[in-house]
């Protein structure tokens, strides 16, 4: 457990981590995990986090060490995509048992990492802890040294046991993973001056292939993408990138900065989701590029592609914003960053009267103040209740959020749209923008409010 | 007569089973405003609340005691008494009802002291019910955790002695997880037809059937209540559905000397025979005409349906209890379970009309799948189904890929026709169409053949 506690400290004193930067000394030593509130606490562990920054990796077998109810309550459950191989949607758990607990799993470990390399000989096995097997000492990184030497591949020990904290540092704590057993472990076949690393882009729903064929006609190649639709040997020759890009709030940033600080890959945080958003952060890609090195005229064809995609995103949009416009929007976000979000829907003539900043960063809410003006708007943590109030009283036309909230406005007979993890839409790139709004007008047009709405004969 | 194995991997490959913690939730949520709590840590709770939202697209009130690593070496004392405090002062419940989990039983936190203390300490949550039930995630499964929860609340919540006199019209219901909201309420309504009066313990129908109510609950909406739970100790008779439940049965007797019988299933012909027959007897009532009706075309159904379901090779993956009622009620129509697997230890397991019970995980069922013509599985089969090109039953939890789970009906006469016309019309939608290849001649016959010819080019070259 003591290299668990310095990497979570490590983890924890990120300097890159604006967030973290703005804190005393004594508040980082805590870590952003708050002591969670118990009898009022959501969200998924450690363990659920490392699992969904790792889990995209679509050739590799990923075992879960412990008890059934870590991966047998929860295996395939997400919608990141695969091009290729299927073998990530594999559920692979030791499923320890009683005496297991009593004599430790270590064993029973290593024969389940000899028993998926000989059936399904995946090109690594990762190993995931969780709290049962760390709480008995089974140490897994012996384990997966022993099995790695023996069997002659790469088995990576994922230490992020729920009970370190929550879903975020679990994100980081695979990330480090990956930092320490994977990346610069392998050599292209070739490389350009166009190859980047994409970090933190998980696939869902596609959501990279909405992406991909923008940076196809720049020219640029994604040498590999963390994790999404990702190859293990792509992750293991990703430090040869030339730049990369971070997305998606904070969750991998300690990949992106020790890959700068190791192998000189510059990055820069960008988003994927607005129109706006989506055009710098080409933009970005493309300059960070020529810095290396690269002909400089990728320059002008970048702006030549977003010229032509804004324009063609305007006009599939234009349709909808006599019909959306003025819609009141209530965005309950995790994952997604609410800022960038904010700005796609306010394209679209929607008025945003409330968003979660709980998982928010300060210059997140910075730039959220910046956008839609008004403080007022954003909201800590709302509750249930309250989330059903206004939505019951039409101060919303329509909620945005995950699919843990969608019952409070369904159940108050407003419309409702999934944006997190679990939804089976892609709203990344122009294309993605697009097909929001498009969702939107979908939902808040369907005749089916207006029945459920109406009364019963005998009332 | 099965013989019961367990597979000897140490990889469980897409496994079949779900936690017992879980289990013991779900049976949770079938107590009005109740709610439920894992004493753990917290992605615990969140994977298993993903769980039942996919299933039931409902709200799920589950709550966390957010253990972590300290607090778990420490014991869990602080973070129950806050947990309770909490909700209690949050969500305002009836009940609060607490499993626990792997984490919390490997340190041996000593919840029923725990709360003892709790109680003792803070008066005011006299007001509140709770309940604790020990689930630990390395022993058992889904349908261990929900009968364990059951029998805690047996013990918890029946008044002894009754608060009255026996009401010779009441009986007591104690339903398996494998009934649905659905089948809860379809038995109820069948027992209401004999002019009895059913309580249920757990009712998941009154809480997960998926209707619109006026108010916004924290907590679960529907279900026993806790007067309800009381009063059972007055009642005439009960009925546990399902072998599962006979330990919650028998405990319940033990308290208020309720007999009890154990109907194995509720799916298929004679096992509803038996509820009439069981009705008749406490009620004094001649089966109701309706009942009589759906018999009938229950007979019907089994007439058309056993064309299609007759000579076919099934293979169930399934907890005991609904692996028992699947695999009975197909045989009872001609069809054979070539493959059986399941979750957890039952004495039930021997008598499933299968030559083998393993108790295992998905891989192994796609092994036993290859060359059958039916799969029934929970949504989980869909990966293996597909590769080999077998169709799929969904049955049991979770089913994330259809809607109206909780809505199915499979038990009583008319919810058995419909379960046969239903995997009926899965043969019918794959048809064994014949091709000009289904009579090709088997290779033993070609070599056969080609061997005589060369004998013959020989034996001619021989008259030469
Ligand atoms: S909290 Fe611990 S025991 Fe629970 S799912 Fe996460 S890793 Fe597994």
């Amino acid at each position: 457990m003591s290299t668990l506690t310095s990497k979570i400290q490590v983890v924890f004193e990120e300097p890159a981590c604006g967030k973290n930067l703005s804190k005393s000394e004594k508040e980082r030593k805590k870590g952003c995990t708050k002591q969670l509130a118990p009898g009022a606490a959501a969200g998924g562990c450690a363990f659920d986090g490392a699992k969904i920054a790792l889990q995209p990796i679509t050739d590799v077998a990923h075992l879960v060490h412990g008890p059934i109810a870590c991966e047998g309550n929860s295996w395939d459950n997400r919608h990141a995509l695969s091009s290729g191989s299927a073998t990530y949607r594999t559920g692979f758990t030791t499923d320890i048992n009683e005496l297991d607990v009593v004599y430790g799993g270590e064993k029973r470990l290593y024969k389940a990492v000899k028993e998926i390399i000989e059936k399904y000989n995946p090109p690594a096995v990762f190993v995931y802890q969780t709290c049962v097997t760390a709480l008995i000492g089974d140490d897994i990184e012996a384990v997966c040294k022993a099995a790695a030497k023996k069997f002659g591949k790469p088995v990576i020990p994922v230490n992020s046991p729920g009970f370190a904290g929550v879903k975020n540092l679990g994100n980081k704590l695979g990330g480090e993973a990956l930092l320490d057993y994977v990346i610069g472990t392998q050599e292209p076949e070739y490389t350009t001056p166009y190859d980047i690393n994409i970090i933190g882009e998980y696939n869902l729903s596609g959501e990279l292939w909405q992406v991909k064929p923008l940076l196809d006609a720049m020219g640029v190649r994604v040498l590999a993408c963390l994790s999404g639709d990702a190859k293990y040997r792509e992750v293991a020759y990703s430090h040869r990138a030339r730049a990369a890009m971070m997305v998606c709030s904070k969750a991998m940033i300690n990949i992106a900065r020790k890959m700068e600080e190791r192998y000189q890959i510059p990055y820069f945080e960008g988003s994927f989701y607005g129109i706006g958003d989506m055009s710098d952060s080409l933009r970005e890609i493309a300059r960070l590029l020529v810095m290396r090195g690269a002909p400089d005229d990728i320059l002008a064809r970048t702006e030549k592609l977003i010229a032509a995609e804004e324009a063609r995103a305007w006009a599939s949009i234009e349709p909808y914003k006599a019909r959306l416009k003025g819609k009141k929007v209530l965005l309950i976000t995790g994952g997604v960053k609410s800022w960038s979000v904010v700005a796609a829907l306010q394209e679209a003539g929607m008025e945003i009267v409330g968003t979660s900043v709980k998982k928010s960063t300060k210059e997140d809410k910075a730039r959220i103040k910046e956008i839609m003006g008004d403080e007022a708007h954003m909201l800590d943590d709302m509750r249930p209740r309250e989330m059903y109030q206004m939505l019951k009283d039409a101060r919303a036309d329509i909620m945005l959020s995950g699919g843990r909230s969608q019952f409070v406005a369904l159940k108050a007979k407003m419309p409702w749209l999934d944006i997190n993890q679990e939804r089976h839409h892609a709203y990344a790139g122009y294309a993605g923008m697009v097909k929001l709004i498009e969702e939107i007008d979908k939902t808040i047009s369907n005749p089916v409010w207006e029945q459920v709405r109406s009364k019963a004969p005998w009332e | 007569m099965a013989i019961v194995k367990t597979s000897s991997k140490a990889a469980a490959v897409n496994p079949l089973k779900m936690s017992q913690p879980l289990g013991a939730s779900y049976a949770f949520l079938g107590m009005n405003h109740c709610m439920p709590v894992m004493h753990g840590s917290q992605g615990c709770t969140s994977f298993g609340l993903v769980l039942l939202v996919r299933h039931f697209r409902e709200a799920i009130p589950l709550q966390t005691t957010a253990m972590n690593e300290t607090t778990t070496i420490l014991g869990g004392y602080e973070n129950l008494e806050k947990a309770i405090l909490n909700i209690r002062e949050r969500a305002k419940p009836d009940l609060i009802a607490i499993c626990s989990t792997g984490l919390t039983e490997t340190k041996g936190d000593d919840v029923k002291g725990h709360l003892e203390l709790i109680r003792q300490k803070h008066p005011e949550v006299r007001d509140t019910a709770l309940v604790c039930v020990s689930t630990p995630d390395f022993v058992g499964a889904f349908q261990d955790g929900w009968a364990k929860a059951v029998t805690a609340f047996v013990d918890a919540l029946i008044e002894t002695p009754p608060g009255h006199d026996r009401i010779q019209t009441q009986i007591n219901v104690l339903p398996g997880c494998h009934l649905t909201p659905g089948d809860l309420e379809e038995l109820r309504e069948i027992i209401m037809a004999f002019g009895l009066t059913p309580i249920i313990l757990p009712d998941v129908s009154g809480s997960l059937d998926g209707h619109m109510s006026d108010a916004f609950s924290p907590t679960t909406l529907g279900g026993t209540t806790l007067a309800q739970a009381h009063a059972m100790s007055a009642s005439a008779h009960t009925l546990a559905i399902g072998e599962q439940m006979r330990p919650c049965a028998e405990a319940l007797e033990k308290k208020s000397s309720v007999p009890f019988t154990v109907l194995p299933r509720l799916t298929g012909l004679a096992p509803n025979d038996a509820l009439m027959t069981e009705l008749m007897r406490i009620s004094g009532v001649t089966v109701p005409e309706k009942y009589r009706r759906q018999r009938s075309q229950l007979l019907d159904a089994m007439l058309d349906a056993h064309f299609f379901i007759g000579g076919k090779r099934i293979v169930i993956g399934a907890e005991p209890d609904l692996l028992f009622s699947l695999a009975m009620t197909m045989t009872e129509l001609g069809a054979k379970i070539t493959g059986a697997v399941t979750t957890t230890q039952s004495p039930l397991l021997a008598s499933v009309p299968a030559e083998e019970v393993l108790i295992g995980d998905l891989e192994d069922l796609e092994k036993l799948a290859e060359g059958c013509d039916l799969i029934m599985t929970h949504s989980h089969g869909r990966p293996a189904s597909e590769r080999l090109g077998v169709p799929l039953h969904r049955v049991g939890m979770p089913l994330f890929d259809r809607l109206g789970a909780g809505n199915r009906v499979t038990i009583g006469y008319r919810g058995t026709r419909d379960f046969l016309f239903e995997v009926g019309n899965l043969f019918l939608a794959h048809p064994h169409e014949n091709t000009p290849q289904t009579w090709a001649l088997p290779a033993s016959t070609l070599t056969a053949l080609a061997t005589a010819a060369t004998a013959a080019i020989h034996a001619g070259n021989g008259h030469d």
